[in-house]
Order: C-alpha cells, then structure tokens, then sequence
C-alpha cells in the first residue's frame, strides 16, 4: 500500500474549521529558545514546521485533538492549548 | 442563570459518561450529558477493542443491539524486524460463544449508540458545547460547570472528558501530564472488502482479530502497532510514549505509512482505501499516575482518571471507563440519598472502585509501565534475536547445521545479550506482567 503523504491522511478527515478562534495558540519567542522543538516530531497532524527563517509556524486547522504538543512541549507558557468550540474541530466518522 | 439545578452533570459523551448517565437516569435522577463534538463520539477514537464484561452489567447482550464491528476469536502478537517477523498467534473458540468475550468497535457509531441508551433512559445529552469551566460556591465546592455565556448547576459533576482532562486539572486534582505517562496513538481506518477481510485473516460471519505488534514498527522506541478488523474496515496504528517521540526525532506521522508498508503488513491491508486518519493520547501510567479521583462535588472517570492498562499483550481502556462511570454514578445516587456531596461522602467512589477489578488490576499491573520502559531490549534487541534464530531454524542452504544451543548461544552472543541479561529480563517481565 502506497505512503500517503499528511496532506493526503488529513484529507480523508472531517472538519470544521473555526475561522474565528484558535484554540490552539503559541509563543514564537518562547519557541525560538526552545532548542528540541518535539513538537516537530510528535505532532500527528504535522502541523508544527520551521520556516525559511527558522521560526516556529503553527495551523490549528488540520488538528486532531490529541493533545501530544500541550504534553511533549518542554517551554511553559510556549502552547495556549484548549480544544476547539463546541462542534468545532475534527469530526471522526469512524473514530 | 437557569434556576434548574441538575442531580449529576457529566462532561463527555464516551463510555465513562454515557455508563454513568445511563445508570443515574435508570435510578430516577436528573442528568445533563455535555458533549462538545457535533455527535456523541465525534471527538474520540480508539485502537479498537471493546472487552465486553462491564457494559454487559447495565446492559446485558448488548452485542445484540449495539453497533459492535466484530467479536474478537484471534489474537496474535508479532515481533517485527526490517525483513521479517516473529508471531504467536491464538485462536479459540471458547470466545465464539455468549457472553462475548471482546470486540472490535468504532467509538463514532458505537459512543454515539450508548449515549442513546442513556437519552432513552431519561438523561439529556446536549451536544456540541465546550464546558470552560467548574462553577463552585463561595466556600469553593464545585457546584456546576460554566460553558460560554452559560452557567449550569448540579450536586455533583462528573469529569469524564477524557484523557487531556481539563476539568481534572482545573479542580485541582492533577498538574500536567507528564511526557512519560501517556502515549500517543495513530491510526487509520481502512476500507477493504468484508470477504477479503475475512480471507486475509481467516475469519468466518462475525469473527474477528487482534493483533499487536513490536519492534521496527515504532523502530525500536517505547511503544507498539496494533491492528483490528471490523466488518468493512481495517483499524491499524501504532501507539508510542509520546515522551520518546520528540527525543527520537523520528515523526510518528511518517512511521504509520512506513508500518503499513512493511513486506509482512502490507498484504494485509494492499487494495485497501484510507478513509480517517485519527490520533489520540493514551495514558498508560497506570496506578502510578492516578490522581485524586474525587473532590467536593466532582468525580472523574475513565480515560480523565486515567485508568487504562497496558500490558503489552493486551490495552484495556473502556472496559475501565464503563465500569468507572457505572461506579461514579452509584457513588451519586448514595451522595443523593444523604443529601451529602462532599468529598468525604464522595469517597465512596474510591471503595467501589477499590473493591472491583478496576484496581485490583491496576495494581497486578503496577510495575508494567516501569518494566517496559527500562526493558528496552523488548523493542529492540528481542525482535530480531527471535528474527535470526528462526532464519536459522529453518534454513537450508546446504552449509554445515548447528544444534539448536550452539546457535542460540552464538546470536546471543553477538547481541551482546548474556543468559543473565535474557534471565533477569524474564524474570522482571514475569513479575511484572
């Protein structure tokens, strides 16, 4: 079975974005200092990236809830974690 | 504020607070069910199995009725390397038969049907709120739960919102989890034909199989795969100590689509069309990382409290979470009777459970989490011993054959495992296990 890039998985999901609120929300600078960034790694959805310039980029949208960020990230006040409004977020079909 | 107040609010429509609901509204109570997905289930997910004996208690044969996928009769647990793999597989037809012994679910359909029966039974469920909040009074006992604009009252509430808990945090019965103590899960679903299910797997009508897996799939770091048929679907995944996941650097997303495609697994799912991508947290900490389970007017149950084990060979996680609710609403309707729902009337909960296979299991399996992490020749080493000692079994190249201790002796060897490493770890792991 071919390898489904992350895109492709998150696809299959349903979702319904909250245009209004993050509930997940970080802290560039504090990220900056950060020199491990797990949450590169752990994040199931990928949604932690380094840009071009080296820094921290996050998109709430695409996430699955887990909760693996707010628990591997080793720099307090670095994640403002909460889940999303009610009948926001990922809606599992098969769960 | 709404005047009413609720005998029992319960956060989180999963098998915790839907058993909890369904008891309490049987016993005649008023209870709010609050559920922040669209759909009771909406937001939760498992590996995929469903040990039967605690919701068989409030609801007896409810495999007759329920959306269950498939009753587990098979269970095999692989050591897998990168060219091969080690299995032990059983099969009995001692779980063919009623009572169930587990099955096989998808918490979407199945959550869903559950908080029916307890809508059915009186309770109301409202979906699709986020609570924000414990209300508490001015002595600061918890008396409600506060969700946007809306503040809502009760005796007691029940936080069974799983496994990220807020609630649990918020009301001061647990700090942050820690990194070590839970485990991250990942899977996929994967659509397949019900006969070629049944082909690929050897499986007749209803049957089902459950397999777990160790070694290259998590590559080498603490944790397993997992795979589970359902009728029309295939669930497979892998579960890995969210803590080692950031320490290996190794992306647990790209892991998965390796696992599938390992030369043993991939026959397994090939044709197959990816329909959800799904992640979770488990806590697998056990007894050690139990927090405070009640407080004055606040309970927590299943997956928020933490109660799931793993023992390698077997994740249990809802038939805690039914019983926990079942046992939490009991504690309710004795707290009603009193008219007493302070923590010293509360800590009933904590007898009940107690006295049930909750703890004394969490307590068999105690050592289970350190032995696995301190083992960690389990997910390495181990997996390709076994590999290289079969290949030598049973291949015939037509150069000279060893006996069997020779050869054993010489790949521990050059494992560097000595018969004492081999002993003690066997002996830690009888122990533990």
């Amino acid at each position: 079975m071919k390898k489904l890039s992350i895109e492709e998985r998150l696809g299959f999901n349903k979702f319904n974005v909250d245009d209004d609120e993050a509930h997940i929300t970080i802290n560039k600078e504090i990220c900056r200092t950060c020199t491990e960034k797990p949450c590169l790694y752990a994040c199931p959805a990928l949604l932690y990236n380094l840009n071009e310039a080296g820094e921290m980029t996050f998109d709430y949208a695409g996430c699955l809830e887990c909760g693996t960020c707010r628990v591997v990230c080793q720099k307090q006040g670095a994640i403002q974690w909460n889940y999303p409004r009610g009948t926001f977020g990922v809606q599992f079909r098969y769960g | 504020m709404s005047e009413e107040r609720f005998d029992c609010i319960i956060v989180g429509a999963g098998p915790a607070g839907s058993a909890a609901a369904l008891t309490l509204a049987r016993a005649g109570l008023e209870v709010l069910v609050i559920e922040r997905g669209l759909q009771a289930g909406s937001k939760n997910m498992t590996g995929g199995r469903l040990y039967a004996h605690a919701l068989q208690k409030i609801i007896p044969n409810f495999w007759e009725e329920a959306p269950v996928e498939r009753r587990v009769v098979k269970e095999t647990i692989t050591m897998i390397t990168p060219s091969g793999s080690v299995s032990l597989d059983y099969k009995s037809q001692r779980y063919n038969q009623e009572p169930y012994h587990s099955f096989t679910v998808l918490r979407a359909q199945f959550d869903q049907w559950l908080a029916t029966k307890a809508e059915e039974a009186g309770a109301v469920i409202a979906t699709g709120v986020r609570v924000d909040d414990l209300l508490r009074d001015d002595q600061g006992k918890i008396i409600g739960v506060i969700a946007g604009e809306d503040q809502m009252l009760a005796n007691v509430v029940i936080a069974a919102d799983g496994v990220n808990s807020l609630l649990a945090q918020k009301a001061g019965l647990r700090g942050e989890l820690k990194d070590i103590h839970v485990a991250t899960g990942v899977k996929e679903v994967i659509e397949l034909p019900r006969q070629v299910i049944e082909d690929r797997f050897q499986l007749t009508g209803e049957e089902g199989a459950a397999q777990l897996f160790v070694g290259r799939c998590t590559q080498g770091i603490q944790g397993g795969g997992f795979l589970y048929t359902n009728k029309n679907t295939i669930s497979i995944g892998l579960v890995i100590t969210s803590g080692a996941i950031g320490k290996s650097k190794i992306k647990i997303a790209d892991l998965i689509e390796e696992f599938k495609t390992h030369p043993n697994i991939a026959p397994l799912v090939t044709g197959g069309k990816v329909v959800e991508y799904s992640a979770h947290l488990v806590p697998e900490g056990g007894l050690n990382m139990l927090p405070a389970l009640y407080t004055d007017g606040l309970l927590i149950a299943g997956d928020a409290a933490g109660l799931v084990l793993n023992t390698g060979y077997m994740v249990r996680g809802m038939d805690l979470a039914i019983y926990s609710g079942i046992a939490a609403a009991q504690t309710v309707i004795k707290a009603k009777e009193k008219e007493d729902y302070s923590k010293t009337s509360l800590s009933h909960y904590q007898e009940l459970l107690k006295n049930s296979f909750v703890m004394k299991d969490l307590e068999t399996y105690k050592n289970a989490p350190a032995f696995m992490e301190q083992t960690t020749r389990i997910f390495t080493t181990y997996p390709q011993l076994a590999d290289n000692i079969l290949y030598k079994l049973f291949t015939v190249y037509g150069t000279p054959a060893q006996h069997l201790l020779p050869m054993v002796m010489g790949e521990l060897k050059k494992n560097n495992i000595s018969i004492f490493d081999l002993v003690k770890d066997g002996i830690k792991g009888v122990r533990a296990l």
